[in-house]
């Protein structure tokens, strides 16, 4: 095992430990910190593979991770949603911390035995990002399920599609770069618009507790 | 010539976006999508015959399905344009706003007239989020705690779906890889697809039929689509369930032979069943809903299943008649959102049970509302009864009698639903004092125009139309 794959594989462990604490840290503002750590990682894991292959094309991916979710996504959430939700501690979860934590770990097992199975086919490839990759999907929608304030879902949705990426720059290293650049500015457009909704929330509603917004059903007579 | 058809909806909407310019966005944005009718329309005749039009090789190419999907997406965006027109000035909305919706609005057509055009997989799945994306802001546009609430699930709930297909993509495209070839198109995808690694197909199926299902509002994953498509201003309304969906669709029905071919996934037993189940969940829930809006939304998940059914049969004439109910419920669909929105218009509810005798408080919405409801649940001579016939037919060809029984049970519950709710509103006594509110021009001009479509298609299917319906259908290519 070379020094580089023994250094993604730290960092996949990393970014695997990073999408669960993100379902378990109650305070907003933290919780973005831990999403630009977990983007930090994918950006990580995408020049590490790079350097190995080598391809620009996950340099580039890498670059774009950097730019598009570390940096601007954290900066767009703190610009247009009033700070006094960053410092919102969310205490009225779906389920509690060590009942989600529980169900993390075993997500993540689940994904890493599925992942494990489907790399079978080709051996060549960094198989443990395929299994995180997927693990960490299955992590995010626990956090979306979880999770009942805005911010939070977002995230959760971020993270799903940084474990999608994950698994991507595996499976896909030599992935069209002009795709890349539109799902780049894909997740900034989705930051904007989430952000400008959240406000909406907050001024008209006074909470940003989507999760627990159900005035639209289907009332049985 | 072609690429003007996206670029015209830009350009309209960055017009609407210059501070200036905001009394005309209207009529921009209804120029706008006149010229993107005519310019589709040529294209489909053009290609109605069938064949290949490269634009940009490998990137866009276009046949007679897509020009027919063209087609239907800007005759909705046209008749959506005007219908927002009067509606919005109806309702008292400031002059930013309009402006602001305008460029919204454009913005939204555009991604969706794009994703037809292209022909690469990973662009493909770029535009189908960006179709949410740029709709979410429509959708909460009333800011009121509804609104804002079908805003964040119709967000979640298909962001969610387009995640997971990113995944669907990416796996394709691993697949593609190991068979050696690098070309991810429509084409390339075909040709290579016998040789794929059975898992990664398998795997990449299931994550696309789920990712792309959820936007379609296929059930389980329908729970977004009453709520956004109720309480979105009723031409985002027509937009969403009119073409969105049958967008999104589209997609899927490409992607089908793709995965067909491996016997072992059981792709047609799957559309089937999905599309059984969407179609009796819909047709049940309908006679539920207490809201008019909500009730034509959960006809749009009723006519998805529906087409997905037909698609399952993997048979040529269930193609043919898949494409045909995509086009006869995309022109009726956005006639029965503008009804609705002349019934807002007319008495200020979306409640059922406070409408009674809305023939004597507004006649042309009630003759609207009773006429989008008998065209939507399949009655005769309008265009869903004809296609929704060939789609019957097209079962009882394949011999599959148990499904052709279900669909025809559930497309009758669901058509005595609709007229059970709308009779009740357009008969009777009004109950209390009506505010009389005028209708506005523009918006009963939409909604004859879009009537044109699903009267003539009721009794009259040209020839041109015919030949391109067939080849669209060959498009899709069941074997």
């Amino acid at each position: 095992m070379s020094l580089l794959s023994e250094l993604n594989a730290l960092a996949l462990g990393l970014f695997i430990i990073s999408t669960i604490a993100m379902t378990v840290t109650r305070q907003i503002g933290a919780c973005i910190q831990i999403f630009v750590v977990q983007s930090l990682l994918l950006a990580a894991s995408a020049f590490l593979l790079g350097a190995s292959t080598p391809s620009w094309h996950l340099i580039a991916l890498g670059c774009v991770t950097v730019i598009g979710k570390a940096i601007s996504i954290p900066w767009l959430l703190r610009a247009l949603v009033p700070s006094e939700i960053h410092r919102t501690r969310e205490l009225s979860q779906t389920i509690d911390a060590p009942t989600a934590l529980l169900a993390a770990l075993g997500l993540t097992l689940l994904g890493y035995a599925f992942g494990a199975h489907i790399v079978g086919a080709a051996p060549n490839l960094s198989s443990g990002n395929v299994s995180m990759g997927i693990a960490a999907l299955l992590v995010g929608l626990l956090l979306l399920a979880v999770r009942i304030e805005a911010v939070p879902q977002l995230l959760g949705i971020l993270a799903m599609e940084n474990g999608a990426f994950l698994a991507g720059i595996a499976i896909a290293p030599d992935f069209p770069l002009i795709a890349e650049l539109a799902i780049a500015f894909d997740v900034l457009l989705l930051g904007f618009i989430v952000a400008l909704l959240t406000r909406a929330a907050y001024r008209r509603i006074g909470t940003t507790e989507v999760g627990g917004l159900s005035a639209l059903r289907e009332r049985i007579k | 010539m072609i690429l003007a058809i996206p670029l015209l909806a830009v350009l309209a909407a960055l017009w609407c976006a210059i501070p200036r310019a905001g009394r005309a966005a209207p009529a921009v944005t209804v120029l706008a999508a006149i010229a993107v009718l005519s310019l589709s329309i040529r294209l489909l005749w053009t290609l109605s015959g069938g064949g290949t039009l490269t634009v940009i090789r490998g990137w866009v190419e276009l046949n007679s399905l897509a020009a027919l999907l063209l087609t239907l997406i800007a005759l909705v965006y046209a008749t959506a344009a005007l219908f927002s027109w009067g509606y919005l000035a109806s309702d008292a909305t400031s002059e930013s706003r309009i402006r602001l919706y305008h460029a919204n609005f454009n913005l939204f057509a555009f991604s969706m007239l794009s994703i037809p055009m292209l022909n690469e997989i990973g662009l493909v799945w770029i535009f189908v989020e960006l179709t949410s994306l740029l709709s979410i802001l429509l959708v909460s546009f009333a800011i009121s705690a509804d609104a804002l609430e079908a805003a964040w699930k119709y967000m979640v709930l298909t962001l969610l779906g387009a995640t997971i297909a990113v995944l669907g993509v990416l796996v394709l495209y691993w697949a593609l890889h190991a068979t050696g070839s690098t070309e991810f198109t429509w084409d390339g995808l075909h040709a290579a697809a016998a040789r794929m690694p059975h898992a990664l197909l398998g795997f990449a199926f299931v994550l696309l039929l789920v990712g792309y299902g959820a936007k379609i509002g296929l059930v389980p994953l329908h729970t977004w689509l009453p709520d956004a498509h109720s309480q979105a201003p009723s031409p985002v309304c027509a937009m969403l369930s009119g073409i969105e969906t049958s967008v999104i669709l589209y997609v899927v029905l490409r992607l089908r032979n793709v995965f067909a071919g491996d016997p072992s996934l059981h792709v047609g037993a799957w559309f089937v069943v999905l599309g059984l189940i969407s179609v009796g969940a819909a047709a049940l829930l309908l006679t539920q809903t207490q809201d008019y809006k909500r009730l034509f939304a959960f006809s749009t998940v009723e006519h998805m299943g529906i087409i997905l059914t037909a698609a399952g049969l993997l048979t040529p004439a269930g193609d043919v008649a898949a494409v045909w109910q995509l086009l006869a419920h995309s022109a009726t669909k956005s006639l029965c959102f503008y009804a609705a929105g002349v019934t807002l218009i007319a008495t200020g509810t979306r409640d059922i049970a406070a409408i009674r005798g809305l023939l004597g408080t507004s006649r042309f919405a009630a003759a609207a509302l009773l006429f989008g409801a008998l065209a939507i649940g399949g009655a005769p001579p309008f265009a869903v009864f004809l296609s929704e016939l060939a789609i019957l037919r097209a079962g009882l060809l394949a011999h599959a009698y148990v499904l052709v029984a279900l669909l025809a049970f559930f497309i009758v519950v669901a058509f005595f639903g609709l007229l059970w709710h709308v009779t009740n509103m357009v008969a009777g006594p009004p109950e209390s004092e009506p505010r009389r509110r005028r209708i506005p021009l523009t918006c009963a001009w939409a909604l004859l125009l879009a009537a044109l479509p699903v009267v003539i298609l009721g009794v009259w299917l040209p020839q041109g139309l015919a030949q391109a319906l067939e080849s669209a259908a060959r498009v899709l290519g069941a074997a």
